[in-house]
């Protein structure tokens, strides 16, 4: 089963590693992680999506509870909750597949953040799935580079992770 | 005061009333080698290699309830240390590695004796530091000793680069320690320690399973009394030995691999089953399907709620010091005036009785040659029970284990977790000095002394008058067995050639070496070395070198079944 973590940690040198080596050494999955500082500078809060059964997901949590720079874990996704996740495609767009191409980012609501005569980036959020499909609906041949955050999860309603 | 950053670490371990620090000097740790040296507070042990720093450091927390010091320099002082790091980390044993690093400037320029310190001990410690600003040397002093000895312990290594210790600042140690992120449980809930009481009550066929965990709680006397308040079967694990007395009646012996016959049967067949302070090792309960095969309520009182189903699921798990947890049970069990059923508690206890009448730790002495398991027994009854006991890893560490009695707590000191050979006689001196005077054996063979048998010199200088019992085969024993049963007697390199003549070779680091080759002659050349009161006395055994170690549960098997002489193979 696929879980959704969401960690704070102390904003200290070599976090980011005691939790990507936690994973490596006990042999748990990472599918994505993202780590950005919060707005108390003094933590991070990080995303990992993970999988696994319910004991594996149970020592995981165990174990990152054990690591003296984590402040709190949840799983958010064990209620309600918004996943969302950052692409960025540089697409080929010359000729009939510039307005193509123009067409298909409306119709999955993305933003072109750059244009040359040749190429768009194209801008998209959501989750996992809505990029997925937005990859899948253009002509792979003229997908030049992509670039994608992993997930962020936020609860939803009056759940809160704060310290 | 304005102080160096080397001054503020001397500062900080004599705050922390640090007696001894176990190191190696180096250039990286220059500084705080020219402070130790101006002053007589904390005393430093200079041992002949790193890795038995940090093992003499261990001995010294496992026999006393303070944390162990070491100190190292950079690159490969630190690599040398790690093994000694892992070794504590596994039994949760607390200790705070200082370690020098190059200068903060040269770090990641691939300096002389540079390596990544923190990145490489990061999986083998409880937590460790890099300290880039003097500032925060006493800080990160005063929280490792704090991570160190509170919660399920375990090795804290504090990393300082050369230029750190050179910088000043104004010192001051603080009083306390708090963290949002690190707040260890120490009271159990009382809801589930309630229940867990119920449980026991409830039982037939009752088992208590004890572990390193009651040891390090300093919670032997509480865990008897219980034991003894219920009139259950006591089973303790090699870490847990002396958890309980051995002399008592209630205690079945030792389990898991190398166990008796009436603990893994009664660990199997029982109905309730109180684990506590233990980890349910996969060489404590072999192969964990077969184990769920019996139905059993199990209940866990644990500090760390990661070691709670792990490789066992539990139906009443309790989170909390086992010491507090242990007081709440009694509490609980005299304010509820219920007592266990007696009559299927009697009957329980005559089931055990007939495996114990298996007696599977008897065997066939010999008066041509000597049996180890006779030598152990032979030191158990020489010294009365009452001597440190450390050892290596292999056939001589389970004979130890299983025919030395220990009736307190903290006397054996061993390498359970990560079984790392060279472990013994480093530890060895750790005890001996933190407890002058006291009997202090180290068990060890002829393969795993030679590991750190460096450290003779070290206990030539220190005078240390430890008395090493090697148990020699000719042979890596455990190797040798294993492929004598499942390798089909092919030997690949487990026959010890070109040995040393030990009793020379301690004789050359200035000590006193014997051999032994009658067993007439055990007794009296053990009185011989304990009576040597000042004297380091090595005793070269030679043993039956084809002897192996039963009763025995093969890899993958389950409890219920052993192999309890070579007969049954």
């Amino acid at each position: 089963m696929r879980h959704v973590l969401s960690l704070l940690l102390e904003n200290e040198a070599g976090a980011l590693s005691r939790v990507s080596g936690l994973f490596s050494s006990r042999g748990y999955n990472i599918e994505s992680l993202t780590v950005a500082p919060t707005e108390d500078a003094s933590m991070s809060r990080m995303t990992i999506v993970t999988s696994g059964s319910d004991d594996v997901i149970e020592q995981i949590t165990k174990q990152l509870n054990k690591l003296i720079d984590v402040v709190k874990v949840v799983d958010v996704s064990e209620a309600p909750h918004i996943e969302r996740e950052l692409l960025l495609v540089k697409v080929r767009a010359v000729g009939a597949a510039r307005e193509e191409m123009k067409r298909m980012s409306d119709i999955f609501r993305g933003h072109i953040v750059d244009v040359s005569e040749t190429s768009y980036v194209i801008e998209l959020t959501g989750n996992q799935d809505k990029l997925d499909s937005f990859l899948a609906a253009l002509d792979a041949d003229l997908v030049l580079e992509t670039v994608r955050s992993g997930v962020c999860g936020i609860g939803r309603g009056e759940r809160v992770l704060k310290v | 005061m304005v102080l160096t950053g080397a001054e503020i670490v001397v500062r900080c371990l004599q705050e922390e009333k640090v007696d001894y620090v176990f190191g190696y000097p180096g250039g990286a740790v220059l500084f705080l080698y020219d402070e130790l040296f101006k002053q007589d507070k904390v005393r430093h042990v200079l041992v002949r290699h790193e890795q038995a720093a940090v093992h003499a450091a261990d001995g010294y927390a496992r026999s006393t309830e303070k944390v162990g010091v070491a100190l190292v320099t950079s690159g490969p002082g630190a690599t040398n240390a790690v093994t000694g790091i892992a070794t504590a980390y596994m039994d949760s044993i607390p200790l705070v590695v200082i370690s020098g690093q190059v200068p903060t400037a040269a770090i990641g320029l691939d300096a002389f004796q540079e390596v990544d310190t923190v990145g490489i001990t990061r999986p083998c410690v409880k937590h460790n530091f890099l300290v880039k600003d003097v500032r925060d040397i006493a800080s990160t002093l005063k929280k490792a000793f704090h991570i160190a000895s509170t919660g399920r312990p375990g090795p804290v290594l504090v990393d300082i680069p050369k230029d750190v210790t050179a910088q000043r600042c104004e010192f001051e140690y603080p009083a306390s320690v708090s963290m949002r992120s690190y707040n260890p449980v120490v009271k159990g809930h009382s809801g589930q320690i309630r229940k867990a009481v119920q449980q026991l009550l409830e039982a037939r066929r009752p088992m208590i399973y004890a572990g390193g965990g009651v040891i390090l709680s300093n919670a032997s006397e509480k865990l008897t009394r219980l034991a003894r308040l219920l009139n259950y079967p006591v089973t303790q694990t090699l870490m847990g030995l002396g958890a309980t007395p051995s002399s008592d009646p209630q205690f079945v012996g030792m389990l898991g691999m190398h166990g008796t016959y009436e603990a893994n049967m009664g660990m199997h067949y029982c109905d309730v089953l109180l684990a506590i302070g233990a980890r349910f090792d996969d060489r404590v309960i072999g192969n964990t399907a077969h184990f769920a095969q019996e139905q059993r309520k199990i209940i866990h009182v644990d500090i760390d709620p990661s070691s709670i189903s792990k490789r066992v699921k539990v139906d009443v798990p309790v989170v909390g010091d086992v010491g507090e947890v242990i007081d709440e049970m009694i509490a609980c069990l005299e304010q509820m005036q219920a007592r266990p059923d007696a009559g299927h508690l009697d009957a329980w206890w005559r089931q055990i009785g007939e495996w114990r009448s298996r007696d599977s730790l008897g065997y066939r002495n010999s008066d041509e040659i000597i049996k180890p398991q006779f030598v152990v027994q032979k030191l158990w009854e020489v010294t009365a029970g009452d001597a440190f006991v450390a050892t290596d890893v292999g056939q001589h560490q389970m004979w130890a284990a299983q025919y030395y009695k220990f009736d307190k707590a903290r006397r054996w000191v061993t390498s359970g977790g990560l079984g790392t050979m060279g472990f013994g006689l480093p530890a060895a001196m750790g005890v001996q000095l933190a407890n002058p005077g006291a009997p202090v054996a180290c068990i060890t063979g002829e393969g795993s002394i030679q590991m750190c048998i460096q450290e003779l010199s070290t206990c030539k200088q220190y005078r240390l008058p430890i008395k090493i019992l090697a148990l020699n085969n000719r042979y890596l024993g455990m190797v040798r067995q294993w492929q004598e049963l499942f390798h089909g007697n092919r030997y690949s390199e487990s026959y010890m050639d070109s040995l040393p003549d030990f009793p020379k070779l301690a004789e050359a680091y200035g000590h006193v070496g014997l051999r032994v080759t009658r067993p007439g002659d055990v007794e009296g050349a053990i009185r011989e070395a304990f009576a040597r009161k000042n004297d380091l006395v090595f005793l070269d055994f030679q043993v039956d070198p084809t002897e192996n170690v039963y009763p025995m549960i093969q890899g993958g098997k389950g409890l219920n079944e052993m192999i309890l002489a070579s007969e049954d193979l």
